[in-house]
């Protein structure tokens, strides 16, 4: 019976039927971070446990890091004892720690690509909610609570009910300045954040095929915005040429059978899904969120909803509520909204690739005065290939601040915090009240060249007609 | 590794009233930035325990007669708000073994049961009755009985549910998954063998 990606990785990694119902699933890769593994190693040690494979566990810090500060000890003393205590426990426990002394440090969600541990086939977990990215390369990829941090760091499984899947094609391509970030946008406001509860997303049409790495990354990393448990886009010559010669990616003659393994675990022709949904890519265009959750977007030439546009009573309250905080105009235009802060980064958009795209508009340009703009690379790899290709001082001559790797102000566990009311535009994942470090913080999530194109006009803008993008 | 079987349980009580008592009531939310759940218990109720000054503000956790009381009594819809494992934690680390309200919010619940933290569903007259012999006498020793699923104090008894799954799960010793997926192990091995990017 032909299969789909999610069942046949799902049954090559099912130990075993549980009391409950739920299935014990091997997780092969382990991912941890600083912010939800000092407890798991905590309970750990008061079971007297050991980690079972701490050859498949992987660990980086990236929450807390400041990144206008490099050496140690960090201003923050918590950020300090979060930091010692991951290096602690790495040591003891022996597994592999990409410190910031190795060059390999930052966003988990970057550094497991980059270092070729995200593979097709696999199953992974991570103590962090947008664990969903690595499911860029066809592996199923879980976002977990501390006490299953614990678990996988115990015994390599978790207990888990099955899910559903859903395949969401998108076929065509995508008109000019229209990105993989507008495509998930896209899909979330038409299927609702919590349209995804209970699935897993395929993503899949001509243009996922014709998307790089970094834009699969982009697209399944906000799978878990959609509501989706997981999301994962089908292996293919691109996840391959990709993953060739990374670090952890088999080498030699173990790298054709590792090809021809890979390719087994693709999605059959005639695979039955519990539901279908087609987007023609031509329909997209560039997007921005209004309101508190990463549904609440609309397309930069619509107007911010009012009430009485709302579809139904709590979509009502919704957008009441929404607008309350945001302390935006009701059914004015989005673009023309001046902005404070410029945010480009995070695990979402925080890859080489997003600061070339950028950096190709901005040379030349300069940030609008009264705005900050943070540039922030996913990883040090990532800035260090920014550097080489003088990326870096593209932004600097633009007026951008050029940071150290980290999470930064995706959500502000370390110093970068926007202050009071202050709005940025922002390429990170989510937009929910106080999520950029200040309770009355407000976020409008786009594309990082729709960010740029808001930075150099100092309000929300359309990067199609600043940038004359499509135009030659 | 086996787990307690947690049939039974015996210890003095307070009453902490107040219904929808939400997880940042609980434990909040700027805790969170720690290493270890260890020192959460004295941040317990922290805001409407203390003052910014970090003095007591009067709450019965504060309140002397009841020091080392094992036994939480709360009212309606305890521990709602985000599904964080910081909140029962919290509970837990402070000292309590059992938590008894009206009612619980379900990912609370659960969370607690993980933790191997009996939570009793009781009447407002039961609580009440419970509540007025620890305040005639807080030395007053409460058996919690999870299978009879009853509280006895001071000669009275009265009944108190635990949800079937839990109560199966705490008189067993299967609270935590971790026991569970433990057995598991010898065909944990077996299944990694069988895969190619484990089997190295
Ligand atoms: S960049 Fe943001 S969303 Fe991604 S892991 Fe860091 S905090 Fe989470």
């Amino acid at each position: 019976m032909p299969k789909s990606l999610f069942q046949k990785v799902w049954d090559a990694h099912a130990v075993r039927a549980l009391a409950n119902g739920q299935t014990q699933l091997l997780i092969g890769t382990h991912l941890i971070h600083e912010v939800t593994s000092p407890q798991a190693f905590g309970m750990m040690r008061d079971l007297g446990l050991k980690v079972l494979m701490p050859h498949r566990t992987f660990a980086t810090v990236d929450h807390i890091v400041p990144t206008d500060q490099f050496a140690e000890p960090y201003r923050d003393p918590l950020a300090q004892a979060m930091m010692d205590e991951l290096r602690k426990n790495c040591a003891q426990f022996g597994i592999t720690f990409f410190d910031r002394a190795t060059g390999k440090q930052g966003i988990v969600h970057i550094v497991g690509p980059e270092q070729g541990i995200t593979q097709p086939g696999t199953t992974i977990a991570c103590g962090d909610s947008h664990t969903s990215t690595h499911g860029a390369f066809g592996a199923i990829a879980f976002g977990i609570g501390t006490s299953q941090v614990r678990d996988v760091l115990a015994t390599q499984t978790m207990a888990l009910g099955q899910l559903k899947v859903r395949r969401i094609e998108v076929n065509g391509k995508l008109p000019p300045g229209v990105y993989a970030k507008d495509v998930i946008l896209h899909i979330i406001r038409q299927l609702g954040v919590n349209g995804g509860t209970g699935y897993a997303y395929e993503y899949a049409g001509s243009t996922f095929d014709g998307f790089t790495m970094e834009e699969r990354m982009t697209v399944c990393n906000m799978s878990i915005e959609g509501g989706a448990r997981v999301g994962y886009v089908n292996p293919d010559e691109t996840t391959f040429a990709y993953l060739k010669g990374r670090p952890y990616s088999p080498k030699g003659t173990a790298w054709d059978a590792a090809v021809a393994n890979w390719k087994s675990f693709a999605s059959d022709p005639g695979a039955k899904y519990d539901d279908v949904v087609k987007i023609n890519a031509a329909a997209i265009a560039p997007s921005v969120t209004w309101g508190i959750n990463p549904g609440q977007g609309i397309t930069i030439n619509e107007n911010v909803p009012s009430p009485e546009t709302a579809t139904s009573a709590d979509d009502k309250t919704g957008i009441i509520e929404a607008l309350a905080y945001m302390k935006l105009t009701p059914g004015a235009p989005i673009k023309g909204t001046k902005i404070n802060v410029a945010f480009l980064g995070s695990c979402t958009n925080g890859r080489t690739s997003d600061f070339q795209e950028v950096a190709k508009f901005l040379k030349g340009r300069r940030v609008a005065p009264g705005v900050k703009a943070i540039a922030v690379p996913g990883s040090q790899i990532v800035a260090l290939q920014c550097e080489k290709l003088g990326l870096d001082q593209i932004f600097r001559d633009a007026g951008f601040e050029w940071r150290e790797a980290g999470c930064s102000m995706c959500l502000a566990m370390n110093p970068d915090k926007l202050v009071g009311d202050q709005l940025c535009a922002s390429s990170s994942n989510r937009n929910f009240k106080g999520r950029q470090g200040s309770t009355t913080g407000r976020t409008l999530l786009m594309s990082p060249v729709m960010v740029a194109a808001a930075a150099v006009t100092g309000a929300v803008a359309d990067a199609r007609e600043v940038f004359g993008v499509g135009q030659n | 590794m086996s787990l307690a079987k947690i049939s039974s349980l015996t210890g003095r009580g307070v009453f902490v009233p107040g219904n929808d008592i939400d997880t940042d009531r609980i434990i909040p939310a700027r805790f969170m930035k720690c290493v270890t759940f260890d020192g959460l218990g004295e941040f317990l109720f922290y805001d409407v325990r203390k003052n910014a000054d970090g003095t007591d503000k009067p709450h019965p956790l504060n309140d002397p007669r009841f020091e080392g009381a094992t036994v939480l009594l709360s009212g309606a819809n305890f521990g709602c708000g985000s599904s964080r494992e910081h909140a029962p934690q919290a509970i837990q680390k402070h000292g309590f073994k059992a938590v008894v309200a009206e009612g619980f919010a379900e990912i609370f619940y659960g969370n607690c049961v993980t933790l191997g933290i009996p939570c009793f569903e009781a009447s407002r007259e039961a609580i009440a009755k419970i509540a007025a012999a620890l305040e005639k006498n807080p030395q007053t020793e409460l058996i919690l009985d999870v299978a009879k699923q009853e509280i006895r104090f001071a000669g009275q008894t009265v009944q108190a549910a635990v949800r079937p799954s839990a109560r199966d799960a705490l008189v067993n010793g299967r609270w935590d998954a971790i026991g569970e997926l433990l057995e598991g192990l010898p065909t944990v091995k077996t299944t990694a063998a069988k895969l190619p990017y484990l089997a190295a």
